[in-house]
């Protein structure tokens, strides 16, 4: 079973999390919407590993 | 253009069964001339099972229809003797392009895996398919073979009784019946024999319509495969445009669920759409315009007794990816050997059991195929839409997104999993060619090797012997022994992996029924008792 890190594991969090909503910035509901799928999308890639994927849909879920 | 669909194939001609004083009894009736039920003929007659095939027209289809015939399926026709027919007459194409709204986003070149005698598939109109089985069938009659196309013979009635199926077959003579000891009813979608028999037809996974239109195009056109995800021309809908043989192009427009069929289908609607697609520069002719109507959905069970259903008659899909007609070939592919068998007593009829679990199993895999394809054409919410839009979105420019953009993945044949037909599987051996999966492919030295496995159970020895004849329970096996020296690199990659030998046991469909890393006798008749449906050690 693929394990995942759910403990602190973000480079200056603070940063991190204003780039995201700096991003948002200026765009409507849809296109925050879109943004958000492409992202994630993006970010599944990188990934890559389908049991962290699943397991990481699951920790979403909860 | 010859209009090859207004000639009469096979007339009605009075039979002799119609003057006889009781019904004649027929070991195998098929119902319905369509592509499974001739393949389903000849695949039976090439093995001197004599065979009747009643239909109510005489013609081949109208329009194009089923128009993608998949690897699989040429190697099926390999066997059944005209895949030479069908992929001379048929187009091969690797390029296609992917629009999305007004843009194009990426364009793909399939470069198909090499080491295969026959292409990923071809695109052939189904009325060419059917006259090269028709052919095909008047070959095997010339060779003497049984076997009989009824043309202008309606079935209207089933009586099904202990061992046989009293058929009512109406004709411009009147009446009559017959008794058949096997009956397949390959009568399509609409099946009247499932309707005669009050058989269940669950499912309805989704609904749809199809605008299908066949063009000729006046001036040279690209030969590739374009498909758009919510064009102008087509708001919120798809679109396919594909290229048949004879310069004619197929346009499938998907209309949705709730549309006025007879509107939709005016030339005064339909041309201008097609102009808006094509672009307004390109002459074509209007050819053939039909509305098709799917639902994705199969019968519980594909065999009832002596009844056996195959092709649409026991399933339907959507048409993304190509799984309807290909997988009704599996149907006759999978049907044929084990009812011979069974005909000849030298299986059980519980073998037959056999062909509903594994072609159920299919029917599912292919429902699910199509139901993906269909989420992502036609996304059911606000979220799915967004994720399809992303895709689309982000498939412009990455990589990465394309293989997430589905609109119909090919069609590839199911691997039987779990079927009680299955025997030892030896470990260390490539995945690809399991147990239950259809032998793959690879050049020989002299030619290609499911040519050499054609029909009947074959035992494959690669870099070890194995006889070259076996006889088990009155069951031939042929054996094809090729030396490690001799053994090509996909061969070897596709049945070898990192052993230095390997045995296969082949069924006459050419799918894998057990296979060992060396030969011992013993092994092979326990796999063969298992293959035959009556049990043995897995």
């Amino acid at each position: 079973m693929a394990e995942i890190v759910t403990t602190p594991n973000l480079e200056n969090p603070d940063g991190f999390y204003a780039e995201l909503l700096t991003s948002h910035e200026g765009l409507t509901k849809a296109e925050s919407d879109a943004f958000n799928a492409r992202l994630i999308l993006l970010m599944a890639n990188q990934i890559g590993d389908r049991e962290v994927l699943s397991r990481l849909l699951e920790a979403a879920r909860r | 253009m010859t209009k090859l669909f207004e000639a009469p194939l096979y007339p009605y001609k009075r039979s002799k069964d119609q003057d006889a004083a009781a019904p004649v009894r027929h070991p195998v009736v098929i119902i319905g001339a369509g592509p499974v039920g001739l393949a389903t003929a000849i695949d039976l007659a090439q093995a001197d099972v004599p065979v009747v095939i009643l239909d109510d027209n005489d013609k081949v289809s109208v329009g194009s229809r089923a128009i993608c015939f998949s690897k699989r399926s040429l190697e099926i026709f390999d066997r059944l003797g005209c895949g030479d027919e069908m992929v001379d007459k048929g187009v091969v194409w690797n390029v296609g392009k992917v629009f999305f709204g007004d843009r194009q986003v990426y364009d793909f070149n399939l470069l198909p895996e090499q080491g295969h005698k026959r292409p990923a598939f071809i695109n052939l109109q189904q009325y060419y398919c059917e006259l090269n089985l028709v052919e095909r069938i008047r070959a095997l009659q010339v060779e003497g073979k049984p076997v009989e196309i009824r043309g202008g013979s309606r079935v209207v009635n089933l009586n099904q009784r202990d061992d046989h199926t009293l058929v009512t077959v109406e004709t411009a003579d009147g009446a009559y019946n017959l008794e058949a000891d096997w009956l397949i009813a390959c009568d399509g979608a609409g099946s009247p024999s499932r309707r005669m028999l009050d058989l269940d037809f669950v499912g309805r996974v989704f609904e749809d319509n199809f605008l299908i239109a066949d063009v000729i195009m006046k001036a040279d056109f690209p030969t590739e495969r374009w498909f758009w995800f919510d064009p102008p021309f087509n708001k919120d809908q798809s679109a396919l445009l594909h290229k048949q043989p004879d310069g004619v192009w197929r346009i499938d427009l998907q209309l949705g669920w709730d549309i006025d069929k007879e509107e939709e289908k005016k030339p005064e609607n339909v041309i201008p759409r097609l102009k808006q697609m094509l672009g307004q520069d390109v002459e074509f002719d209007l050819e053939w315009v039909s509305i098709y109507t799917f639902q994705c959905r199969r019968m519980e069970k594909f065999r009832h007794g002596r009844v056996i259903f195959a092709g649409d008659s026991a399933h339907q899909v959507s048409p993304f990816g190509a799984r309807g007609a290909n997988s009704g070939f599996q149907d006759a592919d999978n049907l044929g050997w084990k009812l011979k068998l069974v005909l000849d007593g030298k299986a059980p009829e519980s073998l037959l059991d056999s062909y509903a679990f594994e072609r159920e199993m299919a029917a599912d895999e292919n429902i699910l195929q199509s139901s993906r394809s269909t989420d992502f054409i036609t996304p059911k919410s606000e979220i799915s839409r967004i994720f399809r839009d992303a895709v689309l979105d982000l498939s412009e420019h990455h990589a990465f997104a394309r293989p997430l953009v589905n609109s119909g993945r090919l069609s590839v044949p199911c691997v039987y999993d779990g079927s009680t037909l299955n025997g030892p599987d030896a470990e260390g051996l490539p995945a690809r060619t399991r147990p239950g999966s259809p032998a793959t492919d690879a050049p020989l030295a002299d030619g290609w090797l499911l040519d050499w496995l054609g029909s009947g159970f074959h035992l494959l020895g690669i870099g070890t012997e194995v006889p070259e004849t076996l006889r088990i329970d009155g069951i031939d096996i042929a054996g094809v022994s090729i030396p490690a020296a001799s053994a090509g690199q996909e061969l070897k990659a596709r049945y070898l992996g990192d052993a230095a030998s390997a045995v296969y046991l082949i069924r006459p469909d050419q799918h894998v029924a057990a296979r060992w890393t060396g030969y011992d006798r013993a092994a092979v008749e326990n796999a063969l008792a298992i293959a035959l449906g009556k049990g043995g050690e897995a």
